[in-house]
């Protein structure tokens, strides 16, 4: 399955969506390359979802304007926009075989009995479901269903998926084997991915581009090293890597009015620096994490490599942050400075 | 309670020894019964308890002087099209109050649930002027179209139909499936055992009615099963037993229906119709 002549690049020019009073999308303009598997990460509620199923279909902007390559889609019905969807819940039709679910797209759509077998048996044997063809969905494990919605999703061969939360639903040891799947069936079907998640593992590992929302708008758009090095907010310093970015009160890293902050491996326990008190060590096996209190609003996370001697709980520690390793925002709007 | 501190032995001792009592209560007529209409006429006042003499003639009498044929065969089709109807008025209006977005739906829907609280008496004598100044007397128009939609099949399949889960009417719609192909392919195959209930419950309900047709049907002809015994009764007074036979005669039908789909009947009571 190949896409060589398709243009399947998406543009979304302004688009908003309220439901009543709230606004779930607000004024987001992204555009989203052929062939990009682009993330959209972000908390519960931040629109992410909504913003995917506006590309979908299934939800109608009430403002904006939706493209899929040339043409302007607002109007389009969602099974004319050569889009497929892979739901979180998976979506599975309950009462019909793998084999008819995987080939139910091309039913609708008047493909003839042998040819939709056909396809359905390609589907199935890229995503390794063969041995399952005969067997309902209530007869699979999660991952198994997982991958049936993603057969049936790429049976008939669309211009971009669409994912909400995919994996949401796996197990920790599946989902990152599934993760690799999913990258590899990107580079494979050579497809544009439209990817919604809140974890940010997944966001950082698949993903060629992440559009980071927050509150229905689009705080950075970039690839994963961009929005990882250089995180344009607060908001998303903090969202993005595990443990989250630590963020030092105006005045105590450096003199100014502006926030400073460090990623955990850039911060380190010194003889002098900023004040603080251990709060917990946490020991993860391969490595240690020291929770510090600098005051009532600030938390500090420091990552020891295993081994290393640790301050007990409640000591009194000094921190400091590598001089390269810093990140400025503005105290007011939390916007990077530099 | 005294039965959960007995032994387990003795609870379930008094339990069946509860349920025979009532098993013979209810068994009790339906053998006087068939004992009555198995005998001739001269003896059925002897010894009435007593299977003291057998002849089949009083089945067959009732069969042709009763005209059950006719009548058997007015039933049927007043039940299938009732049922049929019910079926798909049914489906068609609870789909629309789970899956379609209109004005008010809230509101019609409480409406239309209100008629539930509606008994048949109420309406009869309107129904009955309607049917009439229709000049729908003595027709199978007359006895079925009062009939085709109900509340409780809406009812009930709306319920079913709102645990499909939402994502599985969006996956349809991405599969290309407007309502009609989600309904056909999706949704009344989930459904499939409570449409089952649905239809024998219809089914019974309507072959056992009795004051409607009573009410709407004059000539001999037009008869169904249960008005036709009436007259049975009241033609035949000396002859008891031949109105016991032709009940006999009226109820085989349906307890044939009733045990081809117990199960489909049970299941669709008790399950969830929609597993994930």
């Amino acid at each position: 399955m190949q896409y060589d002549d398709l243009v399947a690049a998406i543009r979304l020019v302004g688009v908003s969506k309220h439901f009543g009073d709230v606004k779930a999308v607000d004024n987001v303009s992204l555009d989203i390359a052929d062939r990009d598997f682009m993330i959209l990460l972000g908390p519960s509620g931040c629109g992410k979802s909504t913003l995917l199923r506006t590309i979908a279909g299934l939800e109608d902007p009430t403002a904006g304007e939706v493209w899929i390559g040339n043409k302007m889609v607002n109007d389009v019905e969602p099974k004319d926009r050569d889009v497929s969807m892979v739901f979180q819940s998976y979506a599975l039709y309950p009462h019909k075989s793998v084999q008819a679910n995987i080939e139910f797209p091309l039913k609708v759509r008047g493909v003839d009995k042998s040819e939709r077998a056909e396809a359905a048996k390609q589907a199935a044997e890229i995503l390794g479901l063969t041995p399952y063809l005969e067997r309902r969905p209530g007869a699979l494990s999660g991952g198994q269903r997982q991958r049936v919605a993603l057969a049936r999703a790429i049976v008939r061969q669309p211009a971009v998926f669409c994912m909400d939360e995919p994996l949401s639903n796996l197990d920790a040891k599946l989902r990152a084997e599934t993760r690799a799947e999913l990258v590899a069936l990107h580079h494979r079907l050579n497809a544009t991915f439209v990817y919604v998640t809140h974890d940010q593992v997944e966001a950082m590992t698949m993903g060629n581009r992440i559009a980071v929302m927050r509150d229905g708008i689009i705080e950075q758009i970039g690839t994963p090293k961009d929005v990882y090095d250089k995180p344009a907010s607060v908001f998303v310093a903090q969202f993005i890597g595990t443990p989250p970015m630590n963020i030092f009160p105006a005045g105590s890293i450096e003199t100014g009015s502006h926030l400073v902050g460090a990623r955990p491996e850039h911060t380190h326990i010194a003889t002098a620096g900023v004040a603080a008190t251990v709060a917990l060590v946490e020991h993860l096996g391969h490595e240690i994490q020291v929770v510090c209190t600098i005051d009532a609003e600030h938390r500090a996370i420091v990552r020891l490599p295993a081994g290393t001697e640790v301050p007990d709980n409640g000591s009194s520690v000094f921190l400091t942050v590598d001089e390269n390793h810093r990140h400025r925002f503005n105290i007011e709007t939390g916007l990077r400075i530099s | 309670m005294a039965l959960d501190t007995a032994p387990k032995g003795w609870r379930s001792f008094a339990r069946y020894s509860m349920l025979t009592i009532v098993a013979l209560f209810i068994l009790f007529p339906v053998y006087t019964t068939v004992i009555a209409a198995l005998k001739p006429g001269n003896k059925v006042l002897d010894n009435p308890l007593l299977p003291n003499a057998f002849t089949l003639d009083v089945l067959k009498n009732a069969w042709t002087e009763g005209r059950l044929g006719r009548y058997l065969m007015n039933t049927t089709i007043v039940a299938v099209i009732v049922t049929s109807v019910q079926l798909v008025t049914s489906i068609a209006s609870a789909y629309a109050f789970s899956f379609l977005k209109f004005p008010l739906k809230r509101l019609v829907f409480g409406i239309f649930l209100s008629t539930m609280l509606v008994p048949l008496e109420v309406t009869l004598v309107v129904n009955r002027r309607t049917i009439d100044s229709l000049g729908w007397l003595n027709s199978f128009q007359g006895l079925t179209v009062p009939f085709i939609a109900t509340a409780f099949g809406t009812f009930l399949l709306r319920q079913v139909f709102m645990q499909i889960p939402p994502d599985l009417r969006e996956a349809a719609q991405m599969d290309g499936l407007g309502h009609w192909g989600f309904m056909k392919e999706v949704a009344i195959p989930l459904v499939r055992p409570t449409l089952g209930a649905l239809g024998l419950f219809s089914f019974l309900s309507s072959w056992n009615q009795y004051l409607w047709p009573s009410l709407i049907t004059t000539e001999d002809d037009m008869n169904t099963v249960q008005t036709g015994l009436r007259h049975l009764a009241s033609s035949d007074l000396d002859k008891p037993n031949l109105i016991m036979a032709g009940t006999i005669i009226a109820a085989v039908p349906i307890l044939i229906v009733l045990v081809v789909f117990q199960k489909q009947l049970v299941r669709g009571l008790t399950a969830g119709a929609v597993k994930g």
